[in-house]
């Protein structure tokens, strides 16, 4: 159980896969618009990251190596278009506002880095944590980015009003030049407060 | 003309980089000098063009006629996957002086989301073959320009006095940020 509790925080804290491997910077930077696609976006990546991990760990002495990265591609892609039909037969709004970055799920560099460097060495439960703790890792830095982004740019948070009458919002923050902004920003902040340290 | 439109509007008005956020990993990870960006564009300008076409094709011949519409993003990721190695061994063969300009780069490719992202939005938009190719190379352009551009920027900053906490990428985002309100002016060139 110790061990199961050491790779929630490797994923979540000491590796966050977002401002410590800065991996999958492109849905980090696209879907960021609101709090809720953030979420959402987060959660759908942590599922296909469980599933794909627990699914590569079994089948870790099945596949041959020199054709594990194909074998991974095609066993990631099968779980992504399952979650691609699921979230437009039951979240469609959500299957709209995440629109082409869904099926992009494939090539987030997360998936396939976990499974090369997890999920192909470790036994099936460590690997469906790894996944597990590494896309709530995934789900926080983006949720963190979407809320700063939706709080400046419109005002608002998962929707609801949160700033005062007079607040004019600052539509960059939305536009594509504040996703850049925020993450850059965030980074110089983690990085200043991590030289504090040592 | 309606081809010349679509051209500009993927590699400016639309940039993959700075307003559909494709190919980021890439345009951070590889342009930090203005040779490197040009080779990774290059070989990115290829692939994509090449990738636009194989995927109309395994769509409209392959999956279409067998009802198999949904297994579209298996079917276009193992494409792209099997047509960089394709390509990198013809480039091997036919000319090693590119292969070894472009060779570190070609596996990086499969894994750019803007390859991936070029073959779905043409399947989405029900684009017909020539519109796919030249969107695909358009948008592979524009990936190279800002590229480019940006590793200019990058190679630049490496001599300035930038406070502790912002260098390396933070400051390089920060620039990204920039040069995507430069692309915003692009907006309404379109309508």
């Amino acid at each position: 159980m110790k061990a199961l509790q050491e790779r929630l925080k490797a994923g979540i804290v000491l590796d966050n896969p977002t401002f410590v491997q800065v991996l999958g910077m492109c849905p980090t930077l696209a879907v960021t618009t609101s709090a809720e696609n953030a979420v959402g976006m987060g959660l759908a990546t942590t599922a296909v990251l469980i599933c794909s991990n627990l699914v590569i760990s079994l089948l870790r002495k099945c596949i041959p190596n020199k054709i594990r990265i194909p074998a991974f591609i095609v066993i990631i892609a099968s779980f992504v278009t399952i979650i691609d039909l699921i979230l437009q037969a039951y979240i469609t709004s959500l299957h709209a506002a995440l629109g082409l970055f869904i099926p992009l799920i494939v090539v987030n560099c997360i998936i396939l880095g976990r499974a090369e460097a997890f999920a192909f060495k470790n036994k099936p439960l460590p690997s469906m944590f790894d996944g597990l703790g590494m896309g709530l890792g995934f789900t926080t830095s983006l949720t963190v980015i979407g809320m700063i982004r939706e709080i400046l740019g419109a005002g608002q948070l998962f929707g609801n009003n949160v700033m005062p009458e007079s607040y004019t919002p600052a539509i960059i923050m939305i536009l594509a030049p504040g996703a850049f902004f925020t993450l850059g920003i965030l980074m110089a902040i983690l990085n200043t407060l991590k030289a504090k340290k040592h | 003309m309606n081809l010349f439109l679509l051209f500009l509007s993927a590699a400016l008005v639309n940039n993959f980089v700075l307003t559909k956020f494709l190919g980021i990993c890439p345009f951070l990870g590889v342009s930090k000098k203005v040779e490197t960006s040009l080779g990774m564009g290059a070989a990115v300008t290829f692939v994509m063009g090449l990738a636009s076409m194989m995927s109309y094709l395994v769509y409209h011949f392959l999956l279409v006629p067998l009802k198999l519409e949904y297994l579209y993003t298996v079917a276009f990721i193992l494409v792209i996957a099997s047509l960089v190695q394709f390509v990198e061994m013809v480039i091997q063969k036919v000319s090693p002086s590119l292969y070894s300009a472009l060779g570190v780069y070609l596996p990086l490719i499969t894994t750019n989301c803007a390859v991936l992202g070029v073959a779905i939005l043409n399947m989405q938009k029900g684009y017909s073959l020539t519109q796919s190719i030249v969107n695909g190379v358009g948008g592979a352009i524009g990936f190279t320009l800002v590229m480019v551009l940006f590793a200019g920027i990058r190679e630049r900053l490496e001599d300035n006095d930038i406070l502790e906490g912002f260098k390396g990428l933070p400051i390089a985002l920060i620039t990204a940020g920039f040069m995507a309100i430069a692309f915003l002016g692009f907006q309404n060139l379109i309508k």
